[in-house]
């Protein structure tokens, strides 16, 4: 089985935020929730870099594991999913994720935040693969339709890669080889205790 | 990293020499470029190191994901499932499990002298109002409270996900607005106690003397005893502290941001799971610990007899210095306070 990840070649993302609008629309992702996000670090000064982040679906999710209600499962590909009948809005996700990734309806006085949502890499919810309900609730399953995240295959400059870990470290590492630079695999350290450049 | 680019640079260089060598024509455009574009931009690793986040500016309203990464979560996963669950399973099995053993060794602390029949008022009904205010929501926010950690590992299995959800969903909800009542509680609390609750000399001698749980010593007290001093410092202190807490988790990312909101939850946690384990210290001695402990918040008068082993002073200053004879029981006399 693969193990799906995400990899984000911050030497080649130019910023240019067509993944987190491609995201918003496959999903329907409600206003003022973002699933994927880009974020410029020392924006407009010398050193400037731009990385493209959402749910990294770590290995041993630190989410999965604080969850009070164990909202959230693993599925066979190694995305991490969780179910909004059983969410309870309670916020430790969000302080567990090393990448921000959980986002609430609301922000969150008196505990309603509301039910807890977050990139699902394409691939729904508990609910039966592309119901009514699914969507609804996860948007789109793009993965139980033999197709990868949306993210990644609208990404401009192919910066954002999707798909089976080891096949897009391989991509990376030719990349890496091929232009003699790179700043390695941003998160993956944190997310999947690897790194892609040795 | 950087051996990483050494390498490729001393990779790239004697690939750059052999092509020179084994080509007559001049430099190959399809040669590896050795510029590079992004060498003095930001590394991961470097971030990482110094500030122990990666933050940086987007393009949406939401701040807090201008933070694409915080590995300090990693740290509060390991205090909320591991560490957590062993401080608050100490702590409050290990007391269970003394008082039990102390019960089962010492029984009742009964009224030596027996009961005199004559009752003297030791707390008036604002008092116990406010005492049993606070006492239902602590015990109403403790099992909610509890639940967040120990119901995963307790609870869920027997009862089923769907259920569970359910029950946690309520008892946040419970949790979150009992505290006002409570809070208003324990500020009530400090006020009302605080003249009779500051430590002096005679909580030395009532330590030294083991507070009279050993034997059948009983050392002197004024109203409060250096123990119910220590209750009550728990209350207002821990008390305080999980309002405190408690609010900055309630009202999220107001002047907070998730390492803060991390710590709000270690020190929430910690203090409430020990302010239980006080409290069923607590509980014991004013119930089934000590004959005619109980009527002092039931009724409100507790009887005079228990009063002079348990708070000779606090008699001698309400009733004025009696002789050691019993007082006559009849009339009942209540000498003008």
């Amino acid at each position: 089985m693969a193990r799906m990840k995400f990899l984000c070649d911050a030497d080649r993302c130019i910023e240019c935020n067509a993944c987190v609008t491609a995201c918003k629309n496959e999903h329907e992702v409600p206003w003022g929730m973002n699933r994927r996000r880009v974020v410029t670090i020392n924006d407009g000064k010398p050193g400037e870099r731009s990385v493209s982040m959402a749910c990294m679906h770590c290995t041993d999710a630190p989410c999965q594991a604080v969850c009070p209600v164990n909202c959230f499962y693993t599925t066979a590909d190694g995305v991490v999913l969780h179910s909004k009948d059983l969410c309870i809005g309670c916020g430790y996700c969000f302080y567990a994720c090393p990448f921000g990734a959980p986002q609430y309806p609301r922000v969150g006085n008196f505990g309603s935040r509301g039910k807890m949502d977050k990139c699902t890499y394409c691939a729904g919810g508990p609910e039966a693969d592309n119901s009514k309900e699914e969507y609804e609730k996860y948007g789109a399953n793009r993965l139980a339709e033999g197709k990868l995240p949306l993210c990644a295959e609208m990404c401009s400059t192919k910066s954002l890669l999707a798909g089976d870990g080891e096949i897009i470290a391989q991509i990376y590492k030719e990349r890496v080889m091929r232009r003699g630079y790179g700043s390695g695999a941003w998160g993956w350290k944190t997310a999947y205790r690897e790194t892609v450049t040795s | 990293m950087t051996m990483l680019l050494t390498g490729i640079r001393i990779f790239v260089m004697a690939f750059a020499l052999l092509a020179v060598a084994a080509a007559p024509y001049p430099a190959n455009a399809q040669q590896p470029n050795q510029i590079n574009p992004t060498a003095q931009s930001v590394k991961e690793d470097q971030l990482l190191n110094q500030f122990g986040t990666i933050r940086g500016r987007g393009s949406i309203p939401d701040t807090r994901s201008y933070t694409i990464e915080q590995p300090a979560g990693r740290d509060w996963r390991h205090f909320h499932e591991v560490t957590l669950r062993w401080i608050g399973a100490i702590a409050i099995v290990g007391i269970l499990a003394v008082l039990v053993i102390f019960y089962l060794w010492r029984g009742m602390v009964r009224i030596e002298s027996g009961r005199s029949g004559r009752k003297i008022v030791r707390f008036t009904a604002f008092e116990r109002l406010v005492h049993w205010m606070t006492a239902t929501c602590f015990i109403a926010l403790g099992l909610s409270g509890l639940n967040v950690t120990f119901g995963k590992p307790l609870l869920l299995p027997l009862i089923g996900p769907g259920a569970f959800s359910a029950w946690s969903e309520f008892a946040k909800y419970v949790h979150y607005y009992l505290s006002f009542p409570f809070t208003l509680g324990v500020v009530l609390i400090f006020l009302m106690w605080i003249a009779g609750n500051i430590p002096n000399a005679a909580d030395v001698d009532w330590l030294k003397r083991g507070g009279g749980m050993v034997g059948h010593d009983h050392p002197p007290a004024a109203r409060f005893n250096a123990g119910q001093k220590a209750i009550y410092w728990i209350v207002v202190l821990g008390g305080g502290a999980v309002a405190v807490s408690g609010y900055l988790l309630m009202f999220p990312f107001y002047g907070t941001d998730v390492y803060a909101m991390q710590v709000a939850e270690v020190v929430h946690a910690i203090v409430a799971v020990l302010f239980v384990a006080a409290m069923l210290a607590h509980i014991y001695i004013g119930t089934i610990g000590m004959e005619g402990a109980f009527e002092a918040m039931g009724s409100g008068t507790v009887d005079v007899n228990w009063a002079r082993e348990h708070h000779s002073l606090w008699v001698e200053e309400k009733m004025g210095p009696t002789g050691a004879t019993e007082p006559p029981r009849q009339p009942i006399a209540r000498p003008a306070e």
